[in-house]
Parts: C-alpha cells; structure tokens; sequence
C-alpha cells in the first residue's frame, strides 16, 4: 500500500462569521509533494489551520477526508494520530515543558499503552535527527519554543515532523524567516521524508523554497479558491513573471478574501 | 478583634511537660512566658484573607512513634521520599513527636556538624540553641500563633554547621504526623556559620482527611557571613490540619539563601516566607508552588527585606487553583534605606483550572532608597487554548496537553528543589492534587 489519500472537497471555512475559504478542492496522495502558493491573504493558512481543526475556525460546507475517514468528526489530537501533521507558522511556546519531554510524549500517544518507545531508542532517534538538521543538543532539554529564535522554532517544527513521521504533512510557510543557510537545513528534512509513504503540502509564497524542494504539483490560491493547478513548471513561471498574468486571465482583480464589513 | 479562646493548656501541663523532656530553665520560662503573651495577642493579619475562625487553639498536644532499626521498615508514602537505591546518609525523621529514625555521616559528625531533634539539641546544645532559638529570626511576641508555638513546641530539628565546613550530601528532615489527631508544633532552627555550605530539604506529611488538626510550624535560617544555604521543603498536610507556617531567614554578608518550596497541603493554611537580607551582598531566592484543590483556603506571603548594600531578592510563585480553592499570594520586596545598589524582583503567576476557584496574585515592592532596580510582574490566567491546540495536533489528548501545560507552569519552581527523590515525590504529589 502505497501510503495514504487527503481528499478536500468544495471546502468552505469561516472565522468568526467572515468566510475565508469559498470551495477548495484539492487531493494529496502519499508520494506526492505538493505545493499552494499564492499572494498574502487569499486563505492558505486558513486551508492549513482548517485541516488540522484549529478551534478557531469553522467548516460551513465541503468534507475532508483522510483514506474515507471523516477527518471533521475528529477532535485536533485525533487527526495527528490519523496520521495528520502540521508544521506551523507560529508555534506556541510551551514553559516548562521540554522539547524532549514534548516529543516522548507525542511519539507516545501514537503508540498502545505498554508499548511505549524505549528511552535510549528514543534518545538514539532524537540525537540523530539534531544532528541532521544541525540543531545544537541543548534544544532538547530547553523548554518548547520558549525564547527560540525564528529559525529554531522552524527547525523544531522540521525535527517534529521527522520524530512523529505523518502520513501526510501540511507546512504552513515553513519558509519564513528563514536565511539561505537554514532554509537549506530545513529543505534536507522534508526532503529525507519523501517516500511512497509521505504526501506533503507546502504552503508558501515564495518561489524559493521550492528551489530545493521539488513539487509535484503546484497549485495557485486566490480569494479563497484553489484558481490554477500545474506540475513544477508552474512555480517556475510565477517565479518569473508573477501572479498578474493569472489575475488577467481569471479576471480577478482582487486577489484576496474581500475585506468588505 | 479579639477572639475568644481560652487556651487548652496551662502553666502547670507546660511545667510537666518542658520537666519530662529535660529541658533547660531558660527553655521553661520562655515557654510559660511565650504561654502568657498566646493569651493576650491576636491572631496574626495575613492580607486579604480572614483567619479569625480558623481552629488554631484546640488540638491534642502529644503523640508518640515506634522507632524504627532501618528505612526498608517505612510505608511506601515514606519511601517515595528518597531514592531507594541511594538511601540518604543524612536524615531525621520524626514520627509523630518522637524520633524514629536517625542517622549523621560520621565525617560530618567529626567536623562538628550537628543535625539532631530539638529536644536533644536543647539539652546537648544548649548554648547553640539559646543563642539562636527565637532570637534573630522570628520573635514570640509577633501574634498569638508564634507565642503559642513557643509554648507548646513538640517537635522539630537542629541543624548546625561549623565555620568553613561544606556540606555536599543534603540534610533531609521527615515529619511523619502518623496520629491523625495530634498537632505538630514544629520548630525548626538551620545555623550556617562563616563560610559554610549545607543543602537541607524537609518534608512534611499527614494522613487525616476528616480529623481536624493543626500544624504551627516556626523555621529559623541563619546563614552568617559567606554561608550559603539551599533550603527546600514539601509540605503535604491533609484536608484536616490547619496549617500556620512560617519560614524565615537571615543573611548576613554575602550569605546566600534560596529556598525552593512545594505548598501542597491539602487544609487551610496561613505560609509565610520572610527572608531579611542584613549584610551587604547578601542574596536570597525564594520560589515556591502550590496546587489548591477542594474548598481550602490558603495565603502565602513571600517577602525579602534588604537592608544590606548590593543584596538581590528574587521572589517567584507559582499556584495552581482548581475546585473551589481560593489563594492569596503576597509577593513583597522592602529595600530598606540605605540599601544602595539593591535589586529586587516579584513574579507571581496563577493558573485557574476551575470557574469556582479564586486566585489573587499581588506583587509589592517598598522602596526607601534611591540607588536600586526593581521589577515585578504578577498574571492570574487560565490554560491558554492554542497552547492546547499546538499540543493537540501533536496527537497528545486534551488531557494530557492540560497534564503538560499545567506541570510545565509549576517546573521553574519544581526543578530547584535539591533532592531528586523529593522532586519526584512533588511532582507525584502535583499530578494526584490537579487530576
């Protein structure tokens, strides 16, 4: 079997009353990595945020769908152990509660009681993967995203991804913020993670995280509707000539979610 | 306002009773002297909650314990008190009123180092003991609950450490209220001498759900010029006992004090932790957690007084409130005038777990000179939804999200306490009182 299938269909969401997402539809099949790209404010974190069940956030119209499995039955922790994992823009910090700690326990919650990972495997497991994504040791035993730069939070995010190994992936600007050097480090995580097993969605506005991260399928979001899907070929037009010639031939032109009260 | 209890006990049972355990002259004339002054005095005024009808007056005094020949022979909710491959070379404890098990690193012995029960100290020690005993740290005359405590004293322990000796290994003291009934008058009085260093941690544990009691606890810390002292406790009283507390220390030149303190009685109780920071230099760190459950009402109160040029005070609290508890925490930071140089810090921050509890958390600073720094920050809140959330999409249930965030809250404080086996048995005592 190879991994599993994100179905998206005609998916509506609203924030505190003002609907954001107008009817995407989009499928992520485990192998594939797909990107969605597009100007500020035309609802790609508010996709993200829909998916992994952001309490803020309300589905009016439309399913998501994990292997036939109704994804919005299930509470936040359910969808992770589904399978579901979502890199964010903004982590909280969590005081008090060490980035190892954290990690123990997430891996934890995925396995039955009594068959929980061992201590030096899970020690060998997190060493390794500092080291891959050249993050100093001492991020284990310092509290969760608590006075992590930027970048560390982002890496933290990466490390996360590869302890908890998803099915599929979402990476809400996993690119912000970051330097070349570190964007670079970031890269080498997601891209360790591509197998047949993986599916990934990247979600950026910026071409250039996609220089090291080859998508499959790219995908343009404006005023809350997925408008223009490609293979790579497309990132590298809207790298050279910009979202106008989508607005002109759509004949949008505004391309964000109307701001009118 | 007065209050209208006559004590239970008169001169004639303090006179019996000082006779019985041998206590010196001097002892017995400051217990009957401490006896008059309890009838006469109030009830101290611990800000913002009223303790007038609190039971602190009528109690049974006296309880004695088996002795015990070694540690394997203690109950299991002893036994989470240290590490059982690694049983401490240093410890008292105290069940009941009565000694049942005791032990001092010979080393230590040689050195001069004493750490014994205060009844032996009184006779063995007597001079250390007057010299110290209720003199420069906590008065008799302070209100009716310190008076009381002189007079009818039961319990406690001596810590004494000579000049220049260092002590690595920590002093662990245990106070096992195994009669249900019974109050602990305990008095604990910790001397550091010039230059020396000790780590001395205490536990306090009852098991009297529906039995009312009461615990009047006075600790002494004297830490003379150089000495440093890291002081840790856990006090884990039961619903039943009315607990007075009241920790204070002295720091002379560049003494250091911290104290590191988990307040998880489950009773009423009244704590107060009054560093006074004397000598130029001096430093002290008070931190200290709690977790309200149930109905009980408590009110803790952390003050450091700087009159010492260059000191630092650092007070940090953190509470937990979930049920219908209610608590108050005082943080309060005096630099005396004259104190130029000084520094002096609060952060009180509560958590509410519960619609019923109540949290007030009050940062004070009193300033009388002009050459310091101070800074205080104090936040009641409740557990903050997208930290859930982040957890959450990690696959951690709500539950334990809450577990984590609430453990996380309490670890600043829990991570100082100096004894690994005693911060486990806190951490132990912080998931049974917040599940």
């Amino acid at each position: 079997m190879a991994g599993s299938t994100l179905e998206i269909k005609n998916l509506h969401v609203s924030i505190e009353g003002k609907e954001i997402l107008k009817g995407v539809d989009l499928t992520v099949k485990g192998g594939e990595f797909h990107a969605i790209m597009g100007p500020n404010g035309t609802g790609k974190s508010t996709l993200a945020s829909a998916i992994m069940g952001h309490p803020k956030y309300e589905v009016t119209e439309g399913s998501i769908l994990l292997d036939g499995e109704d994804v919005l039955e299930m509470e936040v922790d359910e969808r992770a152990r589904a399978g579901l994992f979502l890199a964010m823009q903004y982590p909280s910090e969590i005081s008090g509660v060490t980035t190892s700690d954290f990690l123990r326990s997430a891996i934890n919650a995925r396995r039955e009681e009594g068959d929980e990972i061992p201590l030096m495997k899970f020690i060998k497991g997190l060493d390794s993967d500092l080291d891959f994504l050249e993050i100093d040791k001492s991020m284990a035993t310092r509290y969760l995203n608590e006075g992590f730069s930027g970048g560390e939070k982002k890496r933290n995010e990466i490390l996360q991804l590869m302890q908890l190994k998803p099915e599929i992936a979402i990476l809400d600007e996993i690119d912000s913020g970051l330097d070349i050097d570190a964007l670079k480090v970031v890269s080498k995580g997601i891209n360790k993670m591509r197998s047949e097993d993986f599916g990934c969605l990247i979600i950026t506005h910026y071409q250039r995280l996609l220089n090291y991260i080859t998508p499959d399928f790219v995908h343009v979001m404006m005023q809350g509707r997925v408008v223009k899907s490609g293979g790579p070929e497309l990132a590298q037009r809207l790298e050279a000539e910009g979202y106008d010639w989508i607005k002109e031939e759509l004949g949008i032109e505004d391309e964000t979610v109307e701001q009118n009260a | 306002m007065t209050v209208d209890t006559k004590l239970p006990y008169d001169r004639s049972y303090i006179e019996q009773f000082s006779s019985e355990r041998n206590e010196p002259v001097w002892m017995k004339e400051l217990r009957l002297n401490a006896l008059e002054k309890a009838e006469l005095l109030e009830l101290p005024k611990p800000d913002k909650t009223k303790i007038g009808k609190w039971n602190f007056t009528r109690f049974k005094h006296v309880a004695t314990g088996g002795k015990i020949a070694s540690l394997k022979e203690l109950p299991s909710e002893i036994h989470d008190f240290f590490d059982e491959e690694n049983l401490p070379e240093n410890i008292v404890i105290q069940r009941n009123h009565t000694v049942a098990f005791q032990q001092l690193n010979k080393d230590l012995a040689d050195k001069g180092v004493i750490f014994t029960d205060i009844f032996t100290a009184l006779r063995d020690h007597e001079e250390l003991v007057k010299r110290y005993f209720m003199k420069d740290a906590v008065s008799v005359d302070e209100h009716k609950l310190t008076a009381l405590h002189a007079a009818l004293m039961n319990g406690g322990v001596f810590v004494y450490v000579p000049k220049n000796v260092k002590i690595e290994e920590p002093l662990q003291s245990i106070f096992w209220q195994e009669d249900a009934e019974v109050a602990l008058i305990n008095h604990v009085l910790v001397v550091a001498e010039e230059n020396s260093e000790l780590t001395y941690v205490e536990n306090y544990i009852s098991n009297n759900q529906d039995e009312a009691t009461v615990a009047n606890i006075v600790t002494e810390v004297i830490a003379q010029d150089n000495a440093r002292i890291s002081f840790g406790a856990v006090d884990n009283f039961a619903a039943g006992t009315t607990t007075y507390v009241n920790r204070r220390g002295v720091g002379y030149r560049n003494a250091t004090i911290d104290w590191a303190l988990g307040q998880m009685n489950d009773g009423n109780t009244v704590s107060e932790n009054v560093t006074h920071l004397i000598g130029d230099g001096a430093v002290s760190n008070a931190n200290a957690v709690t977790v309200g459950r149930g109905q009980q009402t408590q009110n803790f109160t952390a003050k450091i007084v700087q009159f010492g040029k260059n000191t630092d005070g650092q007070i940090l609290q953190r509470g937990v409130m979930k049920d219908s508890a209610s608590s108050i925490f005082n943080a309060i930071g005096k630099i005396e005038h004259g104190a130029s140089g000084a520094n002096s810090e609060q952060t009180s921050r509560v958590l509410m777990l519960s619609e019923k509890s109540r949290g007030d958390a009050n940062p004070i600073l009193l300033i009388e000179e002009d050459d310091v720094t101070a800074g205080h920050a104090a936040s009641v809140g409740r557990v903050d939804p997208m930290q859930l959330y982040y957890l959450m999409s990690r696959g951690i249930t709500k539950e334990e999200a809450e577990r984590l965030v609430i453990h996380g809250f309490l670890d600043p404080v829990v991570r100082q306490l100096p004894i690994a086996a005693v911060k486990k048995q806190l951490k132990q005592v912080i998931e049974r009182k917040v599940n």
